[in-house]
C-alpha cells in the first residue's frame, strides 16, 4: 500500500464531465479531484468510459460539456500551443506503451524534447537526458534498440521513460499492467511508485487491477455507469457492503 | 425497393467521404504554411519513397516502352510508317502513359504503404502519443508525407518515361538496326513544350492526390488491426480512381488551351 502524504492542493479538477458517441452516454456528469502528490486510482469495468475520461482530461477527445481543469487551466479554453505547453506538464503512459514503431529507443525519447525548447531551452545534446530517463527505469543497456526487439514490460518501462522525459508534474497511467505477468506489473508498480517519490508526480491511474490499486493507490474511485459511484481509500471500499463495489473486489 | 435504398445509402456515404476528405484537403493547406517546418521529415520521406518505388518504376517502365513498340511496330510496318515510331512513343509516353502509369505503380506501392503505416500508427495509439507529447501529428506525418509525393512524383514519372523511351529504343535498334542518336533526335524533334508541361503539371496533382487519400485513410483508421488492412486497400482503390479523374480533367483542360 502506498504510505506517502499528499498535499490537499488540487492540481486538476473536473466538473460535472460528460460524453457521448451518438446514444451511448460514456460520461454522464462525472467528478473528481486530484491532490498534488496523490496517485488517485480509478476503477471500473471494461467500456464503464475510464480511457475516455483520461483523453477528455488531456485533450485527446473532446468533451461534449463540463470542466477540466489541469492546473488553474481550462483545457477547453486553451488553444493549440498553450495546450501542447500544458502538456509537458502531463506525462501519460498508453496501455499498449504506444512506442514508435520505426525510431529506436533513443529515438523514441529524444522525439518528445524537440518541440519543447521553452520549457528545457535549446537542447544541444539530449544524451544525457534520455541516459537519465533509461536509468530511471533501468533499461539504459537498450539505447540502441527497436522497439520490436523489445519485450512486453521492456516497453512499457521505455515508454514510462519517454513519459519522464518531459518532468511533468502529473502522470497518467492508462491500464498500466494489463497484459504483464504478476512478476513484471509488479516491477511497473514499484517502478512508479519510485518516480513518485523521486520525482513527487501526481498520478491518475486506470486499472481494474486490484492489486495494482491496493499497492499504489492513496484514493480510489469507482466509475460506474460514467458517474463517480464511490470514492474513498483501498480500505474503505474493500469493507464496502454496495454490492456494486464488492464485485470489483471478489 | 430495399436496392433502391441501398443504392441512396452508398451514394450518401460516398458524398460523406468526398466531404471529409476535402476537409482533411484543406486542413493540410492550413498546416502546410505554418511553423514548424518539418524539414527534415520531409527530406527523409521524399527519400524512402522514391528510393522504394525507384527499382518498381524502372522495371515498368522499361518493359511498357519495349511492349509498346513490339505491339505497335507490325501495324506501322503495314502502313509504311516505322519512322513515326520514336515519336509516337515518345509523345504517348510523356503525354499519357507514363504519368498514369507511374502514379498508379506509386498508389500501389506509396499509397498503400502511407495508409497502413499510418493506420497502424492510429490504432496501437502511436499518433495519440504524439499528440500528447506536444507534436502536431497532422504536421509531422500527414503534411510531410503529401508534400513529398506531391513532389517525389514528378521524378519518378520523368525517371520512368527516360526508361521506357531506352526501352523503345533497344527494340527499334534490334528490330530496325536504328542508331542510338537518330531515334533520340526524332523522339526530341517530336516533343512540344505543348506536351511537357500539360503532362509535368498533372503528375504533381497525382502526387498530391496518393499522398492525401493514404493519410486520409491511414489517420482516420478505425476497426482496429482489421481496420489497418482496409485503410490500406481502400487508399489504393479510392487513389486510382480519382488519378482517372483528375488525369480526364487535365485532359480536358489541356485540349481548351490547345484550342485557344
Amino acid at each position: 500500500m502506498n504510505t506517502s502524504t499528499p498535499n490537499q492542493k488540487a492540481i486538476i479538477e473536473i466538473k460535472d464531465l460528460k460524453k457521448s458517441y451518438g446514444d451511448n452516454h460514456v460520461l454522464d456528469g462525472f467528478n473528481m479531484v486530484l491532490n498534488e502528490g496523490e496517485n488517485l486510482v480509478i476503477m471500473g469495468k471494461s467500456g464503464s468510459g475510464k480511457s475516455v475520461m483520461i483523453k477528455c482530461l488531456i485533450g485527446l477527445e473532446e468533451h461534449d460539456s463540463g470542466t477540466v481543469v489541469i492546473m488553474g487551466k481550462d483545457i477547453s479554453e486553451l488553444n493549440r500551443e498553450e495546450l501542447d505547453d500544458l502538456r509537458t506538464e502531463v506525462g501519460f503512459l498508453f496501455q499498449g506503451s504506444a512506442l514508435y514503431d520505426s525510431m529506436t529507443v533513443r529515438e523514441n525519447l529524444e522525439f518528445p524534447l524537440r518541440r519543447h525548447k521553452k520549457k528545457f531551452g535549446k537542447i544541444t545534446d539530449t544524451t544525457p537526458l534520455v541516459m537519465e530517463a533509461l536509468e530511471n527505469v533501468g533499461l539504459a543497456h537498450t539505447i540502441n534498440l527497436m522497439p520490436e526487439e523489445l519485450s512486453g514490460g521492456m516497453k512499457r518501462r521505455i515508454a514510462l521513460a519517454r513519459t519522464l522525459i518531459l518532468q511533468p508534474k502529473i502522470i497518467l497511467y492508462d491500464e498500466p499492467t494489463t497484459g504483464l505477468d504478476p512478476i513484471t506489473a509488479k516491477e511497473i508498480l514499484l517502478l512508479m511508485m519510485s518516480i513518485q517519490k523521486k520525482y513527487n508526480t501526481s498520478a491518475i491511474i486506470i486499472t481494474h487491477d486490484v492489486d495494482c490499486a491496493r499497492m499504489i493507490s492513496n484514493r480510489m474511485i469507482l466509475l460506474v455507469d460514467g458517474i463517480n459511484y464511490i470514492e474513498g481509500t483501498f480500505e474503505e471500499l474493500s469493507l464496502s457492503t454496495d454490492p456494486k463495489v464488492q464485485a470489483f473486489f471478489k | 425497393m430495399n436496392s433502391i435504398f441501398k443504392i441512396i445509402e452508398l451514394f450518401k456515404s460516398f458524398l460523406l467521404e468526398v466531404g471529409e476528405l476535402s476537409y482533411f484537403a484543406g486542413r493540410f493547406f492550413k498546416e502546410a504554411f505554418k511553423s514548424p517546418s518539418e524539414f527534415k521529415e520531409f527530406l527523409r520521406q521524399c527519400f524512402y519513397m522514391g528510393n522504394r518505388s525507384l527499382l518498381l518504376v524502372a522495371v515498368t517502365g522499361f518493359i511498357i516502352g519495349l511492349v509498346f513498340t513490339l505491339q505497335s511496330r507490325p501495324t506501322l510496318q503495314e502502313f509504311g510508317a516505322v519512322s513515326w515510331m520514336p515519336s509516337m512513343v515518345s509523345i504517348s509516353l510523356i503525354r499519357e502513359i507514363g504519368p498514369i502509369i507511374t502514379a498508379l505503380i506509386c498508389a500501389g506501392r506509396i499509397g498503400s504503404g502511407i495508409g497502413a503505416e499510418l493506420g497502424s500508427m492510429r490504432v496501437t495509439e502511436q499518433i495519440d502519443a504524439m499528440e500528447v507529447s506536444g507534436t502536431n501529428p497532422f504536421k509531422y506525418l500527414v503534411v510531410t508525407r503529401i508534400l513529398a509525393t506531391t513532389f517525389m512524383l514528378p521524378i519518378l514519372v520523368f525517371f520512368g518515361d527516360t526508361i521506357a523511351i531506352f526501352g523503345s529504343f533497344l527494340v527499334e535498334n534490334i528490330k530496325g538496326n536504328v542508331s542510338f542518336l537518330l531515334y533520340y533526335n526524332q523522339v526530341f524533334d517530336a516533343l512540344e513544350f505543348g506536351d511537357l508541361i500539360p503532362a509535368t503539371i498533372k503528375t504533381f496533382f497525382f502526387g498530391f492526390a496518393i499522398g492525401l487519400v493514404g493519410c486520409f485513410k491511414g489517420y482516420y483508421c478505425k476497426k482496429g488491426t482489421a481496420g489497418v488492412g482496409l485503410a490500406a486497400n481502400s487508399a489504393v482503390v479510392f487513389t486510382s480512381m480519382l488519378l482517372f479523374i483528375i488525369d480526364f480533367v487535365a485532359v480536358f483542360i489541356t485540349d481548351i488551351f490547345y484550342d485557344l
